[in-house]
């Protein structure tokens, strides 16, 4: 029987009681938001006590729970291309069929379609395409791409104008409420504690056997600071728990919780690049464990934030820091970081390869996944893999290729195990 | 006097060579000329053009390249437009570009710019953003910084001083080209047998290559021409076609889209030449005034986020109503997020305003055109049929 560890359980009814809160919200009088995962702005949205939805997080509720290959059709019977992101389809299709929430109540239309444009293009065209449904305001939070690797000034200073011109005065209106800066700063502070637990369970990954599993496990981790709950004592409090039963697990050489309980032996340390596939989650984990394949670090853990290299939402500087978060997150940064933070990685958790699991929807992730991991093989001159599925159409999930391409891989790693020269 | 026979068939040369020999020639012509390479959509080129540099518009392949390198970096579900671009990096037939421009088209352009930097660390690489927020002390001043910061780029590629009155002199020169332009547009929305969309194509191509001087004389010629030769009228119905603004459609398509019995009087192939409508003030900081040019008189396309509900579609529309079109055609890249996102939109807009409208996809090095013209035929049969007043 799988364990639940106490923040399991937290985590669990946090969420729940978000989807209870988000429904109910009409009836409560509350305004809802709809926002993106990557570049959110959960602090200063919680400044205004309004009920966030992210439909992100909506089409991977739906995927785990085997719905999104319906909406999908359905979202193509009404023109929508084949080719185009699965996120988006599963989202339309899913108000096409009554847009009913995972707790089988319908979901509110958005008060205010609040549009953080960071790292994937395909976010705007979602966005036009849901204004068109719910006909409510929207604002748009453009976040310049780090294209030169660095954010400028210049960069900045556009973001926080916007907040401060453009985004603001859209929830004051909405939400009928005063902005309070020193109320954003307490969020602000509230995330950076949670921030500093979140880095210490992912960096626990360092260890041998590594108590966690930082993709596959590591999405449960990332839950409440990528969405709803960042800057709130709930988040806090769900990191502070989570960090104790991780440390624990160092101390008496535990390994990750699956969904068929503790792995046993770690065979092989993995870097990954890349989303997970939500369609078929725990039968894709499972070819993993089953070969004692672990991941160390994963890049999809760093989609909502970059913590691990000494980001933290600053109250200081409030308005600035946000506009920071939003221009760190992974897929705002260009392709040689990528590429740095991946080797990073792989030299820190000594890892004893890349896996690339590229994604057919996400452009923003899977264009120029085979030169990274060709320049990854040349840095590292550890063996790299890739496979390939998608976030929520089941169409994509082929689990013989897959389990052929990871049998394969682990192979070449033994391979290249046997003809490491030893030390005389 | 030069027919447009005679024109296209220069235009057609320029279209076919991949190696880029006008390019390479004019490199070489004086000792340390600068190329700079630019993805489609925009790019503002009056900076590439005042740092006395050449922009070369890079549009991929197209169907005359075959792709062996460039396929092994992008997986299947990808366009092909980044895959004939590597293509032609590797292969070196672009060796002669000392910078590259992607702007902010899509991820996958986007992405593409990283790879560039990995891939020919010598070059110039930048990725141009453009913003998506038109208050012009908010994106505008953020776009005039970026702008800023292109032209420092370039000084320091080319070892220039690109100065002000260099700008306004190339903003001038560019204004002339996109009047000429429009010219050629106007001339086909109004009678478009006298200049077929393949000629108009490759016209339009030929700027993609050429200085622009030499563009805007070649467009004058063929204005001149085409008043003067006579041309058999078809019955044919008058489309827009849509969503093909970056990787380009083959040349057959094209001209079957024509040979099926359209005339196209209006598209959006080639946008950086009519991104901004109208010309750009001479007066005033050159720079702020292109940010402004791009804030308050951009055309309207999918890589541009439109503010209220109630525009999106209407450009279109009003480029319906303005040729004169009884119908649009969406003819979208396999796989471009943009277009084939922005096109469930556009057909609502269109279905509510009455427009006939048909859609297909394609690849720039797709072979077999008898899908597209039994397709375009039926949609130009229907027009005829059940569309007239």
């Amino acid at each position: 029987m799988t364990v639940k560890e106490p923040s399991m359980l937290k985590q669990k009814e946090m969420i729940a009681r978000n989807y209870d809160r988000l429904t109910r919200a009409p009836q409560h009088g509350e305004k809802v938001v709809s926002t993106f995962v990557p570049g959110n702005l959960n602090e200063l949205l919680l400044c205004f006590d309004v009920v966030s939805n992210l439909p992100e997080i909506n089409a991977l509720q739906n995927g785990m729970r085997k719905k999104t290959g319906n909406y999908i059709l359905e979202a193509e019977k009404l023109g929508h291309s084949e080719d185009v992101c699965t996120y988006v389809k599963a989202d339309v299709g899913m108000m096409a069929k009554g847009n009913l929430a995972p707790n089988g109540e319908p979901l509110p239309s958005p008060d205010l379609l609040l549009l953080s444009y960071t790292g994937c293009f395909t976010f705007m065209k979602w966005f036009e395409l849901l204004r068109e449904q719910y006909d409510c305001e929207t604002v748009m939070l453009h976040v310049p791409y780090a294209g030169d690797g660095v954010i400028t000034e210049n960069m900045r200073s556009y973001v926080v104008k916007q907040i401060r011109e453009v985004v603001i005065p859209a929830l004051e209106r909405i939400s009928g409420k005063k902005f309070d800066i020193d109320r954003l700063r307490e969020h602000l502070a509230e995330s950076a504690r949670a921030e500093d637990d979140l880095v210490r369970v992912l960096e626990s990954a360092r260890h041998r056997p590594s108590p966690i599993d930082a993709w596959f496990g590591g999405v449960y981790y990332i839950g409440p600071i990528f969405t709803a709950f960042r800057g709130t004592p709930d988040a806090t409090e769900y990191y502070r728990l989570l960090r104790a039963e991780i440390e624990e697990r160092v101390a008496l050489g535990q390994g990750p919780i699956t969904p068929d309980g503790e792995m046993g032996e770690q065979r092989y340390r993995l870097v990954v690049e890349g989303p997970p596939n939500w369609t078929h989650f725990r039968e894709f984990w499972k070819l993993f464990y089953d070969e004692g394949a672990v991941v160390v670090a994963s890049t999809y853990t760093k989609v909502g934030g970059l913590y691990d290299d000494g980001f933290r939402h600053d109250p200081s500087k409030p308005l600035e820091t946000l506009a920071d978060y939003c221009m760190g997150c992974y897929t705002n940064r260009n392709l040689p970081q990528r590429v740095d933070l991946l080797e990073k990685y792989m030299r820190d958790y000594d890892a004893d390869g890349l896996l690339i699991n590229s994604i057919k929807s996400c452009n923003s992730f899977s264009a120029g996944q085979l030169l990274m991991m060709r320049e990854l093989e040349k840095r590292t001159g550890k063996p790299a893999a890739f496979i390939e599925t998608d976030l929520v159409d089941p169409r994509y999930f082929s689990p013989a290729n897959v389990k052929n391409r990871l049998d394969s891989y682990f192979q070449m790693i033994e391979q290249k195990r046997r003809n490491r020269p030893t030390a005389a | 006097m030069t027919t447009t026979a005679e024109i296209t068939r220069r235009c057609l040369a320029l279209y076919e060579d991949l190696d880029f020999a006008s390019v390479r020639a004019w490199k070489a012509a004086a000792p340390g000329r600068k190329v700079v390479g630019y993805m489609p959509v925009y790019v503002p080129r009056e900076i590439v053009h005042a740092a006395g540099m050449l922009p070369v518009g890079i549009l991929g392949g197209g169907d005359g390249l075959e792709v062996i390198h460039g396929d092994a970096y992008y997986q299947s579900y990808i366009c092909r437009i980044p895959r004939s671009t590597i293509e032609l990096g590797v292969t070196g037939r672009v060796d002669f570009l000392d910078g590259m421009l992607f702007p902010s088209t899509c991820d996958v352009i986007r992405n593409l710019s990283g790879m560039w930097k990995i891939m020919f660390p010598k070059a110039y690489v930048r990725y141009f953003d453009v913003p998506q927020n038109y208050v012009d002390a908010i994106g505008g001043s953020y776009y005039a910084h970026e702008l800023a910061e292109l032209r420092e780029g370039l000084e320091r590629l080319g070892e220039v001083r690109i100065t002000d009155d260099a700008l306004r002199a190339s903003i001038a020169i560019y204004n002339e080209n996109r009047r000429f332009v429009q010219a050629v547009y106007d001339l086909r929305a109004r009678e478009p047998w006298r200049a077929p969309a393949t000629e108009v194509y490759l016209l339009m191509r030929a700027g993609m290559v050429l200085p622009v001087e030499e563009h805007s004389a070649l467009l004058r010629e063929y204005l001149d021409a085409a008043a003067r030769e006579e041309r058999p009228r078809r019955d044919n119905a008058r489309v827009v076609v849509t969503g093909a603004f970056c990787e380009q459609p083959p040349l057959n398509l094209i001209k079957s889209i024509e040979l099926s019995g359209c005339y196209v009087v209006d598209d959006d192939f080639m946008l950086v030449s009519r991104w901004l409508q109208g010309d750009v003030p001479l007066d005033g900081d050159p720079l702020e005034q292109l940010a402004l040019a791009f804030l308050h008189r951009s055309v309207s396309t999918a890589m541009r986020y439109e503010p209220t509900q109630a525009e999106k579609g209407r450009f279109l529309i009003d480029s319906v109503r303005r040729t004169g079109a009884e119908g649009v055609v969406f003819a979208a890249p396999s796989f471009c997020d943009p277009a084939l996102l922005e096109r469930p939109m556009l057909h609502s807009a269109l279905q509510r305003a009455g427009i006939p409208f048909t859609s297909f996809k394609y690849a720039e090095n797709a072979g077999q055109m008898q899908p597209i013209r039994e397709q375009a035929g039926t949609f130009a049969d229907s027009i005829k049929l059940w569309s007239a007043p």
